[in-house]
């Protein structure tokens, strides 16, 4: 077979504990990567995704050792290879794009020669067939101008041309396999679209073969022929990307797709209970066992080997699989959710503008703040007490800053922040008092950064029960206890630090320290983006449920627009700071009538390889927002001329309460979806 | 619950917590050596006043540069004074001094460093502005100022040393401190309104301690070979008080004849640096930090 360029043999890769226990991050893989063919490895953080595809470069990350078996690439063992030779293989032969394209360009270097080194290390071309290929590779990559950007310093570029840059890099070896470790992961769902749109146009253009290792099923879906599910170090299912995605035959698999909120489904999808077991934890039985829908007493107590299906071409670890092959399609079945808001206004901004500009001397002296072009401007939006509501956008669109000026931490420039009506809430911290600063938590994105590592689970939920209730001794235990029942955590897990915690475990104390304060409105900065897929849908089910039990306000921001659609009554989309459209979830999403929420929407990835993103708008960042007209001007496809430069556009209201900011017609905006 | 046996890790004593450090820093080699020597030292310096065979200031003309026999082991110097009583006394004081400096080092130099890093802006600039001009003077010609201005003696000298090798601890305790305010944690506790007390001590001093007591025993070494220059120089400790760095001054110039008179003090001095030092690198590994500081041997 001649048509295999990578073929992994029984490969396990592990470390040694402190106990000097031999843990196994991969156990005993085997797959072979043919030519021309983009395999797509799936699996959540600490499955081995990305362990296995640095084996199949020969590398294996410091702590970590070779078991057992091999990884050949053109009938040699990479793992057994001299670094010498491994030298010349890497960058030519196999290249790598990393995750975060940013860190791994050098700053001080510009783009060209960057791409020139590269050129000089792993090609054999002179001077001037390097010049011609520098401008060649740019152009391939689909980068404006590639003269001009190849002077660039990296920190010129976006994150999506930063990442364009990187796959250029890749391509100056010609190599014949390219593997891309969450290439796409971190920028936004606009760029995403554009990018894994221009690796489907190099695997087809160049025939190069591509391993893409990601968390996110909708990406994979994009660009695979071939799907490898990965969990806890063992490949659980491979097979065909559209069967893999369509009829799944294994029970995680299965699960993961019915627990990814969807587009097309309002309401909060099934989740799936507990999480990714530890490596070496997993004495015997299946590693999924704990977590599986369709286990019997068998999976207990032996482990399942992978299994080929010849006639599905598909290789599957699960003793009950034919359960789910009778299943045939994945029918996702939702919770919608109930609008319980009452008329009562909880929260009024009203013309709130933000801005980042330093002070000058005279501002400083008169506390004031001047800033013709604030980064947040002319926000207005009233929410009702107990409705959730979105903030949607790209990232550096003003989502975090409205929250933290909400939460006081930012101060506005103008406008009004009212609470319950009469509050003035338009003071930062200092200003405030305890109780206003009580009825406003946070919870952020990343648990592992709003978690003191060196506090215990108890402390930290401790600490707002200490600080507005003065709560001590056997109530303040009580009331702990309570809280880490409602985030349906354990009274054990008090004394534990958060780095003993998984994630979604993570999030829950932080969601239980929210609680703490009793608040009336809860601000949720991406709260579900660092967690893994297959625990987000739990995370959001309790967000869920502990708001119908206090009746607690959500502010919702999140750049996941499927996520969102599951979890909000209300929807605002920002771009460069500004409102573009605010409105009931389901109209927002039905008809998107904005053409930024069209872009937006378009661009949103599905673990579906029926569904290809839309790509409509030119994925370029700007860095500030336009001085005049419309904000959205600079990338708009439907701008009707020059009134979108110099006016601002009003605020025009459909039939069903949607408010749209545009110079388009309503009537117009809306006949054009249909 | 699988993850359970994982887990077994408790909240514990700071008791627990320090003898589970030593552990891991005595299951290396280094560490153990390092602990070892430093540990000998210690307790030299406790029981040397007890087990001393003579009296360290007692001269005698016909006991001069005596060749070491089995009276005065390491022989006798150019007074006729036993040796080896002066080399197990002569770490007394200087780890006495150096411990105490760098215990003010650490106070004054962990608190800038933290109040720097936490207020950020121009107050930082100037205060770090101040520190890096402090650092730009030779030390050594600072330090004879200060002790020809106010004297030899130990409640000038603690402060003086202090302040001086404090300086370094400030840069680290101000990089850490810089690390962790960007955190979502410490926001946190600001949005709910915690004053900065608070802050400070719950949520900043806990995840710099370990970068800074490190760096403190770092700095130790560095200053004990401060010290004993300045001994060496004659402006630390003033004779007859035995002391290494004097004892290697005073016996330098009869190397070529009487070598046991200077090969011991520079054994004990060196051997102690070079203990401090391996017990600071096991104790960062231990706590597993990265270390910026280079020793000084
Ligand atoms: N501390 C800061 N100083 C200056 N500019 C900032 C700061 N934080 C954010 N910005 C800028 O403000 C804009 C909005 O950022 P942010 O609110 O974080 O957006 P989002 O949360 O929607 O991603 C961006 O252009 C960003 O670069
Ligand atoms: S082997 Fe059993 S426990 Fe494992 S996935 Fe299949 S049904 Fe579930
Ligand atoms: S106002 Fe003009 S530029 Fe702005 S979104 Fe509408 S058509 Fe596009
Ligand atoms: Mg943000």
């Amino acid at each position: 077979m001649t048509d295999i360029i990578q073929k992994v043999k029984n490969l396990s890769i592990g470390f040694r504990s402190k106990k000097g226990e031999e843990i196994l991050i991969l156990k005993n893989i085997s797959t072979n990567i043919k030519k021309g063919e983009t395999v797509g490895i799936v699996g959540e953080s600490g499955s081995g995704k990305s362990t296995l595809a640095l084996a199949m470069m020969g590398y294996v990350k410091h702590g970590l050792y070779t078991i057992g078996g091999e990884c050949q690439f053109n009938s040699s063992n990479l793992l057994k290879m001299k670094s010498k030779d491994l030298e010349k293989i890497r960058g030519r032969k196999i290249a790598m794009i990393p995750q975060n394209a940013g860190q791994a360009l050098t700053p001080n270097l510009k783009i060209g020669y960057q791409i020139d080194e590269a050129l000089q290390l792993h090609s054999d071309l002179n001077e001037k067939e390097r010049e011609k290929k520098i401008s060649e590779l740019l152009n391939k990559v689909r980068l404006p101008s590639p003269e001009t950007i190849a002077l660039r310093y990296p920190h010129e570029l976006s994150g999506g041309q930063q990442q364009r840059v990187a796959v250029a890099m890749a391509l100056a070896g010609t190599p014949d396999l390219l593997l891309l470790d969450e290439p796409t992961t971190g920028l936004d769902v606009t760029t995403q679209a554009h990018v894994l749109e221009l690796l489907n146009f190099i695997a087809k253009d160049t025939g190069t073969s591509m391993v893409y290792v990601s968390h996110d099923l909708g990406a994979i879906a994009q660009v695979s022929d071939r799907i490898i599910v990965m969990y806890s170090g063992e490949i659980v299912l491979e097979g065909p990307s559209r069967d893999i995605l369509k009829r799944p035959i294994h029970p995680y698999t299965h699960g993961l797709l019915k627990s990814i909120p969807k587009l097309s489904l309002a309401g909060l999808p099934e989740s799936m209970p507990g999480s990714q077991p530890q490596p070496g934890t997993i004495q015997s039985g299946c590693s999924f066992f704990d977590r599986c829908n369709f286990s019997d007493e068998n999976c207990k107590n032996n482990s399942p080997q992978l299994e080929f299906l010849k006639d599905i071409n598909t290789s599957v670890r699960c003793f009950n699989y034919e359960k789910l092959v009778k299943e045939n399609q994945v029918s996702q079945t939702v919770n919608k959710i109930k609008n319980k808001s009452q008329d009562k206004e909880i929260l009024n901004l009203s013309e709130v503008s933000i801005s980042y500009a330093k002070q000058k001397l005279l501002d400083q002296i008169f506390n004031r703040i001047s800033d013709d072009n604030p980064t947040v401007k002319d926000i207005n939006i009233n929410i009702k007490k107990g409705e959730t509501i979105a903030l949607v956008g790209e990232s550096g669109s003003g989502k975090s800053t409205i929250l933290k000026s909400i939460a006081g931490l930012l101060r506005t420039k103008d406008g009004l922040i009212r609470f319950d009506e009469n509050r003035n809430l338009s003071s930062d911290l200092k200003e405030r008092d305890p109780n206003d600063l009580r009825i406003i938590q946070l919870i952020f994105q990343n648990p592992d950064e709003s978690l003191n590592p060196n506090h215990t689970v108890e402390e930290i939920i401790a600490q707002p029960l200490k600080l507005y209730f003065g709560l001590k001794g056997e109530e303040l235990k009580k009331n702990i206890i309570d809280l880490l029942q409602k985030v349906r955590l354990g009274e054990f897990y008090t004394s534990r630090y958060p780095r003993q915690l998984s994630g979604g475990e993570k999030q829950r104390v932080a969601v239980a320290r929210a609680f703490a304060a009793k608040p009336d409105i809860i601000l949720c900065d991406e709260v579900t983006s660092a967690l893994d897929v297959s625990v987000q849908a739990a995370v959001l089910n309790l967000l869920q449920q502990l708001k119908e039990d206090f009746g607690t306000t959500y502010i919702f921001v999140s750049h996941d627009l499927a996520v969102v659609r599951a979890i909000s009554d209300r929807v605002a989309v920002l771009y460069q700071g500004r409102l573009c459209e605010v409105g009931p979830s389901n109209d927002v999403y039905k008809f998107p009538s904005h053409p930024y929420t069209e872009v937006l929407l378009g661009a949103v990835l599905e673990p579906d390889p029926d569904i290809k993103p839309k790509l409509v708008a030119e994925d370029i960042v700007e860095e500030r927002p336009p001085e005049k007209g419309c904000s959205f001007q600079g990338r708009c496809s439907r701008m009707v001329g020059d009134i979108c430069k110099k006016e601002i556009p009003p605020w025009q209201l459909t039939d069903s309460g949607n408010a749209i900011r545009c110079h388009i017609p309503i009537k117009e905006l809306q006949k054009e979806q249909f | 619950m699988k993850l359970d046996n994982l887990y077994k890790e408790e909240k514990k004593s700071a008791f627990a917590k320090l003898s589970e450090i030593i552990i891991t820093m005595a299951s290396r080699p280094s560490g153990l050596i390092g602990l070892s020597i430093l540990l000998f030292h210690i307790i030299l310096a406790f029981i040397s006043p007890y087990v001393a065979p003579h009296d360290f200031k007692a001269i005698d003309p016909t006991l001069m540069l005596q060749a070491p026999s089995a009276e005065y082991w390491f022989g006798t110097d150019d007074l006729g004074r036993d040796v080896f009583t002066r080399t197990i006394l002569g770490g007394r004081t200087a780890l006495t001094i150096t411990f105490f400096g760098s215990l003010i080092a650490l106070l004054w130099g962990g608190l800038l460093g933290i109040f720097c890093g936490l207020v950020g802006g121009k107050i930082d600039d100037v205060v770090m502005r101040i520190v890096d001009a402090f650092l730009s003077i030779p030390w050594i010609l600072a330090m004879l100022l200060i002790v020809s201005l106010l004297g030899t003696s130990t409640e000038v000298l603690i402060p003086a040393l202090g302040f001086f090798y404090g300086k370094g601890i400030v840069r680290v305790a101000r990089a850490a401190t810089h690390d962790v305010i960007a955190k979502d944690f410490i926001v946190s506790a600001k949005a709910r309104g915690h004053s900065n007390f608070s802050i400070i001590w719950n949520e900043i001093i806990p995840n710099v301690r370990d970068a800074i007591l490190v760096e403190g025993a770092m700095r130790w070494s560095w200053m004990l070979l401060g010290f004993s220059s300045l001994s060496f120089l004659g402006f630390g400790v003033s004779p007859p008080t035995p002391d290494w760095g004097l004892m290697i001054s005073n016996a330098r110039g009869l190397m070529s004849f009487a070598y046991w008179a200077v090969i011991a003090p520079i054994v004990g001095l060196s051997s102690l640096i070079i203990g401090i030092n391996l017990t600071a690198d096991a104790f960062a590994k231990a706590l597993g930090i990265d270390r910026s500081t280079k020793a000084p041997v």
